[in-house]
């Protein structure tokens, strides 16, 4: 028998819900591609709901389609052969699409519809004024554009992450806990505040947006517009701002590992964990890739403390020059430019389909850095082992999205205690075996066994 | 220098070589025919389940071989001549050795069906049976699956991830009856039959049909029913790899006989893993265990001795696991099959179906002997400990709840255990109020 298809059965065969799903979302995608593209509707709201309720709609029409004959269990079947998930045609269409929105979003926002010079908004942002009306009346910006859709994708593809992991309770609690921070903390309270606020002295109002992920935390105008231009609200973010890098951090990681901001609240991890979450097996594991990780996300984290000093220094003395050099074009701007922008954003996400869904947070991210050194050294959280249980079989490095070799340690029945491990429990979940759990204890015996032999063999015991 | 030579790159050869390289600066050669470089083999199913490439079940990555000095050679032994310590390969080439290690590991079991070489018809243990699969894979809609045990499962949730339809055959009248007790066998059973697999019990293969090309188009069963297929899996257990070592003095029976100290008739030769069949009863165990565990230890354990070091066999606890679809099994200590007499027993069973734990102790002098659990994760450190301290029932029972294994924020169930434990035994075992930690800082 001669299989004449093209595509081989291999492919995903598509059943009819998961279709309907993928017709309705691809209407709202449609629309915001074919403002994108310079078409600017007349009627806004109408077109702005249709657009929002269908992406949402769609996506859980297609989630049920996708998993209602399933059992509850590890969802991993043909990952590697589908063309959006192994780095196919799929996968470097949408990663050279959001790649390209990066590029418009912070270099061209003019090109998105973004009305300049008092021009009202056209396109795409055009699109989404009547929203940023109701929400804090003003009219919509690039950001407010940005920021709605990156919290549609949190909250539709977090209700797929919750379907697909259902038989999980940890996932379920902590996506529900990373849908709600988006929502709530980080776009419907902050955008509220925005309309009670003087638009002109713009300062970060998402809680759980502290320096240095926020590296404009300390910049003249932000502390001014916090500090003197923000009254009540501004000294309490200023404050709270403080007290979240000081204090709360260091205290909450030694309590439980990275994993509370990383993998529960972050804004950068939650898209990583839900619209991510079909990328995660990408991440190299590779060691020399381990190696480039120490150095560049130190290096970075090096470099924002030295940006943040020459800023402070810069504000304090009111002087334009750090050592001779010039603060904004020495210090901030490259920062921005470099780390702010292009890694965080360009590459972060737009790399998804290509490099993995924690791009940023694995290589870049200067608070992930900060936080992890203190669960490296000194934190309760481990990743336990489970006695001599691993069969090497892998599942837990491949779809380790931090490119953790977890197998290393768990075949040798080590504990896994690592500065990257942002604590999101796929490991665990996908281990065929029982072999790990992710758990807070006292910090003696953390690395678990020196023992070279694990655990089952009573010939003898050597220590390495 | 001393020139070790270890035959197959399995678990227990390789296991095996990496001792020898951290207690020694012998040279090692490790020679196997299946693939270049050491891999998984308990992961193979998930290659063919798109979960994993191949490349991500090899447990190093290709350039740790190179840097632990030790060499590898991608080649078949032919025959072994155990006068002059001399290996024949099949591209013709010799090989000498000081020391030699056979880690051969096993083939799937075929019981001289009418057909069974026929193409489509396979195991599931070698890279060239993945292979095999993979090449008819994509003109198969259904395939039959011959033996109910781990691997028929493994073979069935393979088969039905590219949407083959699968018929399994097994002789017995329950689930992996030789292992399992009535209930749990039951349970497993009923989750295999949720996935729409057509679980046939009583039923064994009689024959397996040409389609006149020299491929399966079908099985005959011996109640004279007729499945059509295009893929037929044997899974009815694996024996030892030792047909080429029969032509050799090195002594065989079912595998290739061994003391505890690995050593075969034959000064200076071993033999560890699946292939090896040992002279004595360690612990209940069986003279031959095909299990990934068995063969880790005996690489660990025979390194030793190569080195200057001489070790006896000594594994610990009996433990094993095992995934059956949704349904992840461990086992720690016995749970026999057929309950013996000295033995009580307690069956508990969550509404769901999916979770449940299978205890067993001494009615005498209440020692813990085993437990099976299914759904619900334990932890092996404590259980190993409990097993080698004979801890009574009563001591494991009170401290479940710290044996848990289960994800932070799963549901516990240890509870409803110990109400339904005492209920039925009469027992009033009251559970331990220590986190894990505590009780493992007792050791």
């Amino acid at each position: 028998m001669i299989n004449y298809s093209i595509v081989g059965p291999k492919a995903q065969k598509l059943n009819v819900i998961q279709k309907i799903g993928l017709i309705i979302s691809g209407l709202g995608v449609s629309i915001i591609l074919l403002t994108w593209a310079g078409m600017t509707v007349t009627q806004k709201s109408l077109w702005l709901t249709v657009t929002i309720l269908s992406l949402i709609i769609g996506i859980i029409i297609y989630t049920y389609g996708t998993y209602k004959h399933k059992s509850a269990g590890v969802k991993n079947d043909g990952v590697f052969f589908r063309s959006l998930t192994n780095r196919g045609v799929m996968g470097w269409i949408v990663a050279v699409v959001l790649t390209v929105f990066y590029v418009f979003l912070y270099w061209y926002p003019e090109h998105l519809g973004l009305g300049t010079n008092g021009q009202p908004n056209t396109g795409l942002v055009g699109l989404f004024d009547p929203l940023s009306l109701l929400l804090k009346g003003q009219v919509a910006s690039q950001w407010f554009v940005y920021g709605t859709i990156y919290t549609i994708l949190i909250l539709s593809l977090g209700i797929k992450f919750l379907v697909k992991y259902r038989h999980n309770r940890y996932h379920f609690i902590r996506t529900l806990v990373v849908i709600c921070s988006q929502l709530i903390l980080a776009y419907l309270l902050p955008e509220i505040l925005e309309g009670f606020s003087n638009p002109d002295h713009y300062f970060a109002k998402d809680l759980k947006y502290f320096w240095p992920l926020n590296y404009y935390f300390f910049d003249n105008w932000h502390l001014e517009n916090m500090t003197e231009h923000g009254g009540a609200l501004g000294m309490f973010y200023f404050i709270w701002g403080m007290f979240m890098f000081l204090v709360l951090t260091p205290l909450l990681t030694y309590w439980v590992g990275k994993r509370w901001y990383c993998s529960w609240v972050c804004g950068c991890g939650g898209l990583a964990e839900t619209a991510g979450d079909s990328f995660r097996h990408l991440s190299n594991k590779k060691l020399w890739v381990w190696k480039l990780e120490r150095w560049i996300i130190h290096i970075i984290m090096v470099l924002v403390f030295i940006m943040t000093i020459a800023t402070l220094y810069g504000y304090f003395t009111e002087k334009s020059t750090f050592l001779g050099l010039d603060i904004y074009t020495v210090f901030k701007q490259p920062y921005g430019f470099l780390i702010g922008a292009m890694f965080s954003g360009v590459v972060g996400v737009g790399f998804y389909p290509i490099l993995g869904n924690r791009v940023w947070c694995r290589f870049g991210c200067p608070l992930a850095g900060y936080m992890g050194i203190i669960q490296r050294f000194k934190s309760r959280f481990r990743i336990t082992t489970n006695g001599g249980q691993c069969i090497s079989c892998g599942n837990c490095s491949t779809y380790c999205e931090q490119g953790i070799d977890v197998r290393a340690y768990a075949q040798k029945g080590k504990n896994v205690v690592r500065a990257s491990c942002v604590g999101c429990g796929v490991c665990a979940t996908v281990c065929p075996r029982g072999v790990l759990k992710l758990e807070n204890g006292p910090e003696e015996n953390r690395f678990g066994s020196d023992d070279v032999i694990v655990l089952g063999n009573d010939g003898f015991k050597v220590k390495e | 220098m001393e020139k070790i030579v270890i035959i197959g790159n399995g678990i227990s050869g390789v296991t095996c070589a990496r001792h020898i390289r951290k207690n020694s600066n012998k040279e090692i050669l490790i020679i196997s025919g299946e693939t270049e470089y050491f891999f998984s083999r308990t992961a193979l199913m998930y290659v063919f389940m798109g979960h994993m490439r191949f490349e991500d079940i090899k447990p190093y990555e290709d350039w740790f071989w190179k840097k632990n000095k030790i060499d590898l050679m991608f080649d078949f032994v032919e025959a072994i001549d155990t006068d002059t310590n001399t290996l024949t390969l099949k591209s013709g080439q010799t090989v000498n050795y000081d020391k030699l290690v056979l880690a051969v590991g096993s083939k799937p079991n075929k019981f001289g069906w009418k057909g069974q070489d026929l193409k489509g018809v396979t195991g599931l243990y070698a890279y060239q049976d993945l292979q095999e699969i993979e090449r008819y894979a994509d003109n198969t809609n259904n395939a039959v699956i011959v033996g109910g045990g781990l691997i028929g499962v493994e073979f069935a949730e393979m088969m039905l991830s590219r949407g083959i339809s699968v018929t399994f055959l097994v002789r017995e009248s329950k689930f992996w009856g030789n292992v399992l007790p009535e209930e749990d066998a039951k349970l497993i059973a009923n989750h295999i039959k949720s996935h729409h697999v057509n679980l046939k019990f009583n039923t064994e293969l009689d024959e397996i049909i040409d389609d006149g090309q020299g491929k399966v188009k079908g099985v005959k069963t011996n109640t004279g029913e007729i499945i059509d297929c295009e893929i037929v899996g044997l899974t009815a257990g694996v024996s030892p790899n030792i047909t080429f070592i029969k032509s050799s003095k090195i002594e065989v029976d079912r595998g290739v006989k061994v003391n505890r100290y690995f050593e075969t008739n034959i000064k200076g030769v071993y033999a560890i893993g699946d292939c090896a069949q040992l002279d004595e009863n360690i612990n209940g165990r069986r003279s031959i265990e095909q299990v990934w565990y068995t063969g880790r230890i005996m690489g660990e354990t025979l390194a030793q001795t190569i080195c200057g070091n001489p070790l006896k066999y000594n594994p610990g606890p009996w433990f094993n696991s095992a995934k059956f679809f949704d349904i992840e099994y461990q086992t720690y200590g016995w749970v026999s099959a057929n309950p013996n007499p000295n033995e009580k027993r307690f069956y508990w069973k969550h509404s769901d179906s999916l979770k449940a734990m299978h205890f067993v102790w001494d009615k005498h002098t209440d020692e813990f002997i085993g437990v099976n659990t299914f759904g619900i994760r334990l932890r092996h450190e404590l259980f190993d400990k409990w097993l080698k301290e004979k801890a009574s029932i009563s001591t494991v029972m009170s401290n479940l709840n710290i044996a848990n294994f289960d994800p932070e924020l799963f549901k516990h169930y240890e509870v409803d255990i110990i109400q339904q434990f005492n209920h039925k035994t009469g027992k009033n075992i009251v559970l331990s109020h220590k986190k894990w930690w505590q009780k493992l800082i007792q050791f």
